[in-house]
């Protein structure tokens, strides 16, 4: 009997958080989206979340398309077909590799500083600073992640199809010499826009998955832990929670939407 | 008008407040006492709806917080200041920045105006010179006093004051006190303070109310309270360590 009602209680309990968590998303997506919009701190968090991020995301951009450039090449060779090299870069780049690894990044890099961040605010009083002053902290917190998140990742994720063709362009052309003609003739023929834009719709849907879970996670802090404890068990917890969603997320809206 | 009636509250199973009642009239300042650990700062946050009773009422104003609608909650606290123990200011933003928060985000004042309230209540404080501090410069006394500041300078209502001379020394906690008592003579705000320095306080308080383990045990006049009958009251204000007050 006792472990009946150990598991009911349980499941009970993690119902009401999954709950929680999209109620979460449906307030951060109201306030987001009506007026007035505090520009302010929607441009700090651009710059937190988006232009801070843009070195290091060039910087995988690069040696990801270098890689699938030097794996590509040595399958392609073997059927005879390296001219297709500059498709397959641009086509794997565009479609999954930018969004989503841009997306675990910025989760790595942003998402675990904004959790700690909100984490921080809730525990020393802040939070209920703003509210005791009549104001809404999904106005002034929350929102503007949002915002800055589904601002961000798009421009980042657009950062790396340029900079991830060109390593593959480099390994492709500069070191197994290949055509340049071929290499970007290739891709001209095969690669649409549509196929950018569909990295980019699933980039987008990131910014928001990383901003949700991790305002959430920073947002509840002290509900499973107290002080510093509590906010460094939410800032592992929106990591995973966050990284897993992107894949998941990302399955489905592959398999169902393109 | 606070009132509260018959609070209970207890977290995962442990009960801090086990019927706490008391009331405080408009325009009146209740002292609350008690040992640390007691409950007292949760008191304050029932007054303003940040936590919410197991059972009993708390009413402000004759409004019941606790059924308000998220909008009428938010204009009732739009009129209450509510100084945290741990200060609570903004950590990403200035002296001067969160001070002049409140002014900017809710009362719309002209930028010349908001500046002279700003420096003003930051120099009557004893901050000038800190503005562009943040918050993470300053010595945990400077951010009480920066926090007082925030409050202070939109001349709520009602006023509730979390130890507000805790970590000060005696000469700026008593400045902070004279503060108080200044700004209640101007606006005769209704007031709740939380400390420790008793014989300071006392001059500027009508009411003084004890909390021990969960109720409160007496209420009275500063005068009533010094000659209680009550030996728990006895003991606390005279600081005595022999006594029915146990501290292990
Ligand atoms: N949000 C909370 N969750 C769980 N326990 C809490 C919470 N707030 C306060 N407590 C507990 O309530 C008791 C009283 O705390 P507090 O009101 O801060 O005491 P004090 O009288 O010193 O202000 C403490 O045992 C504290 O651990
Ligand atoms: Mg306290």
């Amino acid at each position: 009997m006792d472990f009946v009602r150990y598991i009911g209680g349980e499941s009970i309990g993690i119902l009401s958080r999954i709950g929680r968590l999209f109620t979460f998303l449906v307030y951060a997506i109201y306030f987001s989206i009506t007026p007035p919009f505090k520009i302010d701190r929607i441009l700090r968090q651009i710059r937190f979340i988006g232009a801070q991020s843009t070195l290091v995301v060039l910087l995988i951009g690069t040696f990801t398309g270098m890689v699938i450039s030097l794996q590509g090449y040595h399958t392609l060779s073997r059927l005879g077909s390296e001219a297709f090299l500059g498709p397959m870069v641009a086509l794997s780049i565009m479609k999954e590799m930018a969004p989503v690894l841009t997306g675990l990044m910025v989760t790595a890099r942003a998402g675990s500083a904004l959790t700690a961040e909100i984490g921080i605010m809730r525990i020393t009083n802040q939070i209920d600073a703003i509210e005791m002053m009549g104001l809404n902290p999904f106005r002034y917190l929350i929102a503007p992640n949002m915002i800055a998140g589904f601002i961000s990742l798009p421009l980042l994720t657009g950062m790396f199809d340029a900079i991830g063709i060109l390593g593959g362009y480099l390994v492709g052309v500069k070191i197994f010499g290949l055509e340049y003609a071929t290499f970007f003739g290739e891709i001209n023929t095969y690669v649409w826009v549509e196929h950018l834009m569909e990295g980019i719709y699933k980039s987008m849907s990131f910014g928001i998955i990383i901003s949700w879970v991790s305002c959430y996670m920073g947002y509840y802090t002290g509900s499973s832990g107290f002080g510093a404890e509590g906010v460094s068990k939410s800032t592992t917890s929106a990591v995973v929670l966050a990284a897993i969603m992107i894949l998941i997320w990302d399955y489905f809206m592959t398999a169902f939407l393109f | 008008m606070i009132e509260l009636n018959n609070i209970h509250k207890s977290f995962s199973g442990h009960e801090v407040l086990k019927g706490v009642s008391f009331k405080v009239e408009k325009g009146e300042i209740l002292v609350l006492i008690g040992m640390s650990g007691y409950g007292k700062s949760v008191i304050l946050k029932h007054v303003v709806g940040l936590l919410k009773p197991d059972k009993g009422t708390v009413k402000v104003d004759g409004l019941e917080v606790n059924s308000l609608k998220k909008n009428a909650l938010a204009d009732l606290r739009s009129r209450i200041g509510f100084l945290f123990q741990g200060g609570a200011l903004f950590e990403s933003m200035t002296v001067y920045d969160n001070v002049a928060f409140p002014l900017r985000e809710k009362a719309r004042l002209d930028r010349t105006v908001i500046e002279k309230k700003v420096l003003n209540v930051i120099d009557q404080v004893g901050l000038s010179g800190a503005e562009n501090k943040y918050p993470s410069q300053l010595s945990g006394g400077m951010q009480k006093r920066a926090a007082l500041a925030r409050e202070l300078v939109w001349e709520p209502e009602i006023m509730i004051f979390d130890e507000p001379t805790t970590g000060l020394d005696p000469i700026i906690g008593h400045a902070i006190l004279n503060l108080i008592e200044e700004m209640h003579k101007r606006m005769h705000f209704t007031g709740i303070i939380i400390t420790h320095e008793l014989s300071r306080v006392f001059k500027i308080v009508n009411k003084v109310a004890m909390l021990h383990e969960g109720i409160i045990i007496e209420t009275g006049s500063p005068e009533e309270m010094l000659s209680s009958k009550n030996s728990l009251v006895r003991q606390f204000l005279s600081g005595d360590t022999e006594g029915p007050i146990s501290f292990r």
